[in-house]
């Protein structure tokens, strides 16, 4: 009887320990590792916003909080939306290939309609802000500015459909949430529905 | 791949070869009685559960808020909202009371086989004062729910330090922070039991394994193993630590996993006595919960407090014999005057007097749980000058009997008819 | 005269009769009952949720008890909350102790410190009083500061309350005999009292005993009643606790696991331990 089989026994049953204790001792970590995942009240927190779009004026910017973020909601006039085709030449990433945005908003409005733009107002170079920039700020903003949003951080210039211009930089156009309309009059920001 | 990983090892042992001296010294050629027995689980199984506090403590303390409006809340918060939230709080809730079962039978563990006797006082003095910081450490903790047992038994023990003479107003305002129990004390209670408290907790229990590993380990012979070594310098009696009991500590953590986790998973509450039903409305200031007890582990020394009439217009006493009934185990080492250590090889005498200490150990820790009116009143009118409650009266004989285990041990273990002890181990 | 004294004697008697006393029912309740606990749900915001609130139980939990997120929103959320806000209540603070006394607890954990038992006899044993501030009174929590939330389903009913104590002599401080004391509450709270002396010569129990009767048809109401409350409590119950079931269930998992790494773990031991003699 040689000395091998105790000390093989020995080996396996220590390699099977080790198998089985090692499995149930990553059981024990799990609840652990899992209660640092986002907790009900987070996720409460980021849930769907509803938008009032009744009184919103042609021309106007609303800004509501969707997960801690400002979402831009514009009620974009005819001349607001033909801009939009004029400075196709002057963007980085005209057809938002880059960007990101839900399919129904990879268009040439970036929007489900095209009278509403829904868009982050989170610059995407460093995260701060952008001001809406009319064409009526013309003066301090060039000669062919036709209106848009700028960021005072470090002068990222974005169009109405949150498209940024060449020379910024930002990388990105703005992005767009995930949203959908539950009437002609109601928006609701950060969710996908079907009819 | 071996021997890449044996090539790493060296060049990490060439440069810092203290961890394979150590896990030699303390581990590998740590040898131990061979004889140890069940009473002789509870010390790995104490560091377990440490490391098991420490590690669901850090979790809960990422979700806990330690600010009067919030602290509730967020507890709540952890069993609902917190994935797992739940499961982290009943372990952290199971493990503080599965501390002390494990701790009490670990010191009577002691007090079985005189592992505080010579040369091992300094490991039972390390031990008592481990003790007295997880009583420390667990009251601090206690509050933190804020809830109205948290609150009240903050409040009436904080009191109990007012209570000493001349310096107890002031001492009571100074652990406070302020003028009743409120949001700074539940801060600085939450950064004593955290930090403060924790740490020198592992100060304390590294200092007490190595003034153990110093001297040797005791056994249930209560016979010293290094006095038969053998031609190598061994112990003739003992094996080394590490694989044997390593092994059989993995067996002994695996079986205290077990009723741990039953526990935890079925009986969170265990009748009240683990998370006791009036710390589940939060605390009110201005209003005290009809019974008023602390947590079981400390209600055999709330029995003695009870017990001893308030004497001159003072509580006081009350709080010194408390503070004594705690304080007396340091003494242990050099109360007990027997000729052997173990309890297999003394006389009668001190059997029956450790006999009478756990069953009035029991009884003093099961009145504290209950009102002094629990087991009724004498019905004749005697001599009784103060109460005419049973229960407070069975608690004093209690006290006297506790305190004369320590008292009169000088006596009856020097007395006692020892039997002969083995020149060898028993199995 | 005695007479006066002995009721008198006996007011303070019946509280103390009725806080030891009264017998707590157990509460026939199945945690695993979903239509029990939608039930309870309904009940609770209809009735509770107005002064009460629930401030740590998310509206979308009720998931848990079989409920579309479409359900809880159409008919458990009568506010703008969102299916993922909390059940706050309407009620300030100031307003309630300014109503009540003290302002109405939350109930979120009420049933883990009351328990389920308590809360179900509580929820039944409540009964008209004209002295009370509220009209109300309650055989389990003596002047309760709640009125009877649910006395539409429960209905009117009769109620009598009997002590039995102890004649003492106001002179000789000795116990001459037995009395009975016995307390009618209409369906209005009105009292009618009457004491007499029990027969002597037999040793009688001291004690307080609480009845009470419905209207004769009356009685399908108050079983009926009975398991609405029975679903109210065992709603409650689940919200102290959402996570009894699925603890439960673990629970058995985290043993059988234990008790397969423990077998390998007592083999290694034995294999080890064979060389120690």
């Amino acid at each position: 009887m040689s000395e091998q089989q105790p000390d093989k026994t020995r080996r396996n049953l220590i390699l099977a320990t080790s198998a089985v204790g090692g499995a149930a001792s990553v059981g024990a970590a799990v609840p652990f590792v899992w209660s640092m995942w986002p907790s009900e009240r987070a996720k409460a927190a980021g849930a769907p916003v509803e938008v009032d779009l009744s009184k919103l004026e042609p021309g106007e910017l609303k800004v509501v909080e969707w997960r801690g973020k400002p979402v831009w909601v514009i009620r974009r006039t005819k001349e607001m939306i033909e801009t939009l085709k004029a400075v196709t030449a002057k963007l980085t990433d005209p057809a938002s290939n880059a960007s990101a945005q839900p399919a129904y908003a990879k268009n040439d409005v970036r929007a489900l309609k095209p009278e509403f733009m829904v868009m982050e107002g989170v610059c995407t170079h460093l995260g701060c802000s952008p001001q809406m920039k009319t064409l009526e700020a013309k003066a301090e903003m060039g000669g062919d500015w036709a209106g848009g949003f700028y960021c005072p951080c470090h002068g990222s210039k974005f169009d109405y459909a949150g498209r940024v211009f060449k020379g910024a930089p930002a990388p990105l156009n703005l992005p767009v949430p995930p949203h959908t309309y539950l009437s002609d009059a109601t928006l609701l920001i950060g969710e996908e529905r079907k009819g | 791949m071996a021997s890449r990983l044996t090539a790493l090892w060296d060049w990490f042992d060439s440069r810092m070869p203290s961890v394979a001296e150590e896990w030699r010294k303390h581990a590998a050629e740590y040898y131990a009685p061979k004889n140890f027995n069940f009473w002789y689980y509870f010390g790995s199984l104490a560091l377990l559960v440490l490391v098991i506090q420490i590690v669901s403590g850090i979790f809960l303390t990422m979700s806990y808020k330690p600010d009067a409006a919030l602290a509730f809340g967020s507890v709540e918060y952890i069993m609902r909202d917190v994935p797992g939230g739940w499961i982290i709080r009943y372990i952290h809730s199971t493990g503080a009371s599965a501390f002390f079962i494990v701790v009490y039978l670990h010191m009577f563990r002691a007090l079985l086989y005189g592992s505080y006797r010579q040369p091992r006082e300094l490991v039972w003095i390390f031990g008592v004062l481990i003790y007295l910081t997880l009583m420390g450490e667990a009251f601090f903790g206690y509050l933190l729910p804020w809830g109205q047992m948290s609150y009240w038994g903050a409040q009436v023990i904080v009191n109990l330090f007012g209570t000493v003479p001349f310096i107890g107003p002031d001492l009571a305002l100074w652990i406070r922070g302020d003028y009743v129990v409120s949001d700074v004390t539940l801060n600085r209670f939450f950064a004593l039991h955290v930090i403060a408290l924790p740490l020198v907790l592992l100060g304390l229990v590294a200092v007490h394994i190595l003034a153990l590993h110093d001297v040797g380990s005791n056994n249930p012979d209560g016979i010293e193993i290094k006095k038969k070594k053998d031609a190598n310098g061994h112990p003739l009696d003992g094996i080394p630590f590490h694989p044997y009991y390593t092994v059989k500590d993995i067996v002994g953590a695996i079986v205290f996993l077990a009723i741990f986790c039953a526990i935890m998973f079925f009986v969170p509450e265990m009748g009240g006595y683990f998370l006791e039903y009036n710390n589940f409305i939060p605390a009110d200031p201005l209003k005290t919960p009809e019974h008023i007890a602390p947590v079981w582990y400390f209600t055999p020394y709330y029995t003695i407090l009870r017990a001893v009439p308030p004497l001159f217009n003072s509580q006081f006493p009350g709080v010194l014999a408390m503070g004594i009934a705690t304080m007396i185990l340091f003494f242990l080492p050099w109360l007990d005057r027997g000729q052997v250590k173990s309890i297999r090889y003394r006389g009668t005498l001190y059997k029956s007097w450790l006999a009478a200490f756990v069953v009035v150990f029991l009884v003093l820790g099961y009145l504290g749980t209950e009102p002094t009116t629990v087991w009724g009143q004498f019905g004749f009118d005697a001599f009784f000058f103060d109460t005419k409650d049973i229960a407070t009266w069975v608690g004093r004989l209690c006290t006297v009997v506790y305190f004369l285990f320590f008292v009169l041990m000088p006596w009856y273990t020097a007395r006692d008819q020892c039997k002969p002890e083995p020149d060898r181990v028993t199995m | 005269m005695r007479a006066l004294l002995a009721a008198l004697a006996a007011v303070p008697l019946l509280a103390w009769g009725a806080a030891a006393g009264y017998r707590i029912d157990r509460a026939p309740i199945d945690p695993r009952d979903l239509v029990s606990l939608q039930a309870g749900a309904r009940t609770f915001v209809n009735y509770c949720l107005n002064c009460h609130g629930a401030q740590y139980m998310r509206y979308n939990r009720l998931t848990d008890i079989g409920l579309t997120e479409a359900q809880i929103r159409d008919n458990l959320i009568f506010t703008g909350d969102k299916v993922g806000d909390t059940m706050k209540v309407a009620l300030g603070v100031r307003e309630g102790k300014a109503l009540f006394g003290a302002a109405p607890p939350d109930l979120s954990v009420i049933g883990r410190s009351r328990g389920a038992d308590w809360l179900y006899t509580y929820l039944r044993t409540f009964y008209r009083d004209s002295k009370t501030a509220t009209g109300w009174n309650n055989a389990v929590f003596p002047q309760a500061a709640m009125p009877h939330p649910l006395w539409q389903l429960q209905g009117p009913r009769v109620t009598t309350i009997q002590s039995t104590i102890e004649d003492i002599d106001p002179n000789t401080k000795k116990k001459i005999g037995y009395l009975k004391h016995t307390l009618v509450l209409n369906e209005s709270g009105i009292r009618t009292e009457k004491t007499e002396k029990l027969p002597g010569g037999k040793e009688y129990h001291v004690g307080t005993e609480i009845s009470f009767a419905s209207p004769a048809d009356a009685k399908l109401a108050t079983v009926a009643y009975d398991f609405a409350v029975r679903d109210l409590v065992n709603f409650l119950m689940f919200i102290a606790e959402p996570n009894v079931v699925t603890r439960k269930i673990i629970g058995i998992v985290v043993l059988f696991v234990l008790g397969f790494v423990f077998i390998f773990a007592f083999l290694l031991k034995k294999e080890y331990w064979k060389d120690v003699k």
